[in-house]
């Protein structure tokens, strides 16, 4: 049989109707098109594809299970590495990881190990509950550990933890789990029953989660040593919005992506004022940076009926950090793309509120640290735009709680926790911490693939420090 | 979820809750606050924590009825449960022996000023304290003021209790008798503490007030209680929420709390329907 050069296409909400709601966009393969999809997998002895995947998915295997139609077995295959598939087959970049590496590319179309990923997740909610790819676990005899934050680092350092025989609490600040996968990603992308689900099944492994702790405040690290636990890992996320530093961006109607992305995720703004959490739009929207989460608020902000919706960037296309996928979603809702564009000053109205935004183009110069070219201002290029909204997606820098209260632990030049790579290890005995506040912002599967990592380190730790 | 042990109104639409919450209880110190959420569809609202408890695992808040959450949470009873309180958050005053420091409160703001007050007079400080409200039935935690307080002025606006007038009435009296302070700590409406830093700064006294803007994580994480102090712009979740009041932009900190005026106004409207 010769192999399709093209992959299966997924169904997608059309742009019209999906700008009118916050339903997922991307509708997800059905069982025939998953098989067919799968049958396109060459089965590569030497798994190209496994080497890319940070959480170590033996992909061929579980392709090869759906493609025989036996799902069970697939996502069984699929657990054994990864807790949270139904994320990752949503938000992941397989693009540039597992999927770049595969041979079928190299003539075609790559496997959509993504797709495939996701849909072997859903089947297993739609048919069982509880899931068959339940494990039973040993006694919990092996120690205790505290993981902080319930985000995609925690939540992966904790089910890998459980699942080896610790007895786990992890510790989460705001009032629901998940951290970024509930208050940054919003529900037309990752659709917050999804994250429900995946969070449910970690806690079915034995992890216990508490809200309403900030670690740092209602309990130090200091103190969770002393309740007992004997190794502690940190996955307290990104932390601390970056602004422009720029006049008037503390106008009213300017917010931090994090502010905007969190009302409306977390607190449901959208649905105000069923829900108590306001959110207050504009028609005329201007979203600052050119990342995943400024594709989201810029989607986020159509669907909450803004007229024009722009994507305002120093650099130009190409240097754009957000997934392909994400931008041409984005495009198709009818976002406008100001590129080689930067904000100089932001101007309100006698009541504070932004109505303008003085902007300057940009040319690319020549590369700078990041390998990607500098944005170089062009004279008297400046320009003004009008805007009722403004939303700085430009990064986040780390939160200097726990830092500040764990004397000693070593920060990088940026305020973030310096680790060992490979295993997570701080300066501080017996404390790990990966995800964004050791490597800075980065994705979901990257943070997943530190805890992972944080986790067998954590296991040698501990077994090796109760042998002696 | 946090049991509300006892509840008492102070004043017509302000309250206070013993709420158990061992975890906060056992950590809190003068000047941090909480963020609470009343129901599941709520809204994250940061309130100041009046007192603690910590061998039972009590933190008491003292809050105004001024919006939708604050107007729910004032319907909860006796055995009633918030369904979330995080805490305690931002960093705890530093409070030292300075000599003689004067406490100034607004409206419920006195709530928060009362734990900083004390444990200013803990440390030998001279304490003279001005608390003000609109009326009389408004005005609370005299007699808890009075308890901890060398001198304890109180002022009405319409004059039905105390001086007729304003709380920088007579602390611009007090300074300008050539009384020596040190230290002028001040919490109430933002107008009151703007108008107090005004009265202070030509005596050059230095001034600590304590910021109430809008918050949603309480944690560092958004940004929405970002402030100008000193030209630099500031979280006051993570590094407030004290600050030197002579460096504080409290124009901008009145117009971000406009921020969602309209919403509020909206939100009331539905949940007085709701209500019936």
């Amino acid at each position: 049989m010769k192999t399709q050069k093209k992959r299966q296409p997924m169904g997608k909400q059309s742009p019209e109707e999906r700008v009118k709601n916050f339903n997922e966009v991307a509708l997800g393969y059905s069982h025939l098109q998953a098989v067919a999809e799968a049958q396109r997998c060459l089965g590569c002895k030497k798994k190209p594809c496994v080497e890319g995947c940070p959480v170590e998915i033996d992909i061929p295997s579980f392709i090869h299970f759906i493609a025989d139609g036996d799902f069970n077995s697939a996502i069984k295959k699929m657990k054994e590495k990864n807790n949270l598939p139904a994320i990752c087959g949503r938000v992941c970049p397989q693009e540039t990881q597992c999927e770049i590496l595969c041979v079928l590319g190299k003539k075609g179309e790559p496997e959509a190990i993504g797709r495939l990923e996701r849909f072997v997740a859903d089947w297993e909610t739609e048919n069982f509950n509880p899931s068959p790819s339940k494990i039973k676990i040993d006694q919990k005899n092996k120690g205790r550990v505290a993981v902080v934050g319930s985000g995609p680092a925690g939540l992966t350092c904790a089910a890998d933890l459980a699942r080896m025989g610790y007895a786990v609490k992890v510790f989460e600040s705001l009032h629901e789990t998940g951290g970024v996968l509930r208050y940054g990603i919003p529900e037309f992308r990752l659709p917050k029953g999804v994250v429900n689900r995946e969070v449910e099944y970690v806690e079915s492994l034995g992890v216990e989660i508490v809200t309403n702790v900030l670690v740092g405040r209602s309990i130090t690290i200091e103190e969770l040593f002393k309740e007992g636990f004997q190794a502690i890992f940190i996955g307290t996320g990104a932390g601390l919005p970056m602004f422009l530093r720029v006049p008037g961006e503390n106008l009213n109607g300017i917010y931090s992506a994090n502010e905007f992305l969190t009302r409306i995720n977390l607190g449901k703004a959208y649905l105000f004022p069923k829900y108590d959490t306001p959110i207050s739009i504009g028609e005329r929207v201007a979203v600052i940076g050119a990342g995943n989460v400024s594709m989201d608020s810029a989607r986020s902000s159509l669907r909450l009926g803004a007229k024009e919706v722009s994507i305002v960037y120093r650099r130009s296309e190409v240097e754009m950090p957000a997934r392909k996928e994400e931008i041409e979603n984005a495009r198709e809702e009818g976002v406008v793309f100001h590129l080689l564009t930067n904000p100089l000053e932001f101007m309100g109205d006698e009541n504070g509120w932004v109505k303008k935004m003085k902007c300057i183009r940009n040319r690319l110069g020549e590369p700078d640290e990041s390998g990607r070219r500098r944005p170089v201002p062009i004279p008297h290029s400046e320009f003004i735009m009008d805007v009722d909204t403004v939303v700085i997606a430009i990064g986040q820098s780390p939160n200097p709680l726990i830092p500040q209260t764990l004397p000693g632990l070593k920060l990088g030049r940026r305020g973030n926790i310096q680790v060992d790579e490979e295993t997570g290890k701080t300066d501080i005995e017996g404390v790990f911490a990966g995800g964004d506040i050791a490597s800075g912002a980065a994705t979901v599967i990257a943070a997943m693939g530190a805890g992972k990592h944080a986790a067998r380190a954590i296991d040698e730790y501990i077994s090796k420090k109760t042998k002696v | 979820m946090y049991p509300i042990i006892s509840k008492k109104t102070l004043a017509e639409g302000i309250h206070h809750l013993d709420i158990l919450s061992p975890l906060v209880a056992s950590h809190a110190q003068p000047g941090q606050f909480v963020i609470i959420r009343v129901d599941n569809n709520g809204e994250r609202i940061p309130l100041t924590i009046f007192n603690y408890n910590r061998q039972k695992g009590i933190v008491s808040i003292i809050f105004q009825e001024v919006g939708e959450t604050t107007e729910k949470l004032a319907l909860l009873k006796e055995g009633d449960s918030l369904t979330d309180f995080l805490g305690p958050l931002g960093v705890a005053m530093k409070e030292e022996f300075v000599g003689t420091v004067v406490s100034v409160g607004g409206g419920v703001g006195t709530a928060s000023l009362f734990p900083k007050t004390r444990a200013f007079k803990e440390l030998g400080n001279r304490m003279i304290s001005i608390i003000g409200a609109r009326t009389k039935e408004l005005l609370i935690l005299e007699e808890e003021m009075r308890g901890i307080s060398d001198e304890l002025y109180i002022t009405t606006d319409d004059g039905s209790y105390g001086r007729k007038g304003l709380v920088t009435d007579v602390l611009k009296e007090i300074l300008s008798l050539g009384e020596k302070v040190n230290l002028v700590v001040a919490v109430g409406p933002v107008i009151m503490m703007k108008a107090v830093c005004l009265v202070t700064k030509p005596f050059k006294i230095k001034t600590l007030v304590s910021l109430n803007p809008v918050m949603v994580d309480g944690t560092g994480m958004c940004g929405s209680c970002r402030v100008s102090v000193g030209g630099e712009t500031k979280f006051t979740c993570v590094h407030g929420p004290i600050f030197d009041g002579h460096k504080v932009d409290f124009e901008e900190l009145m117009r971000r709390n406009r921020r969602f005026l309209k919403e509020e106004k909206l939100a009331i409207k539905h949940f007085g329907q709701r209500k019936g």
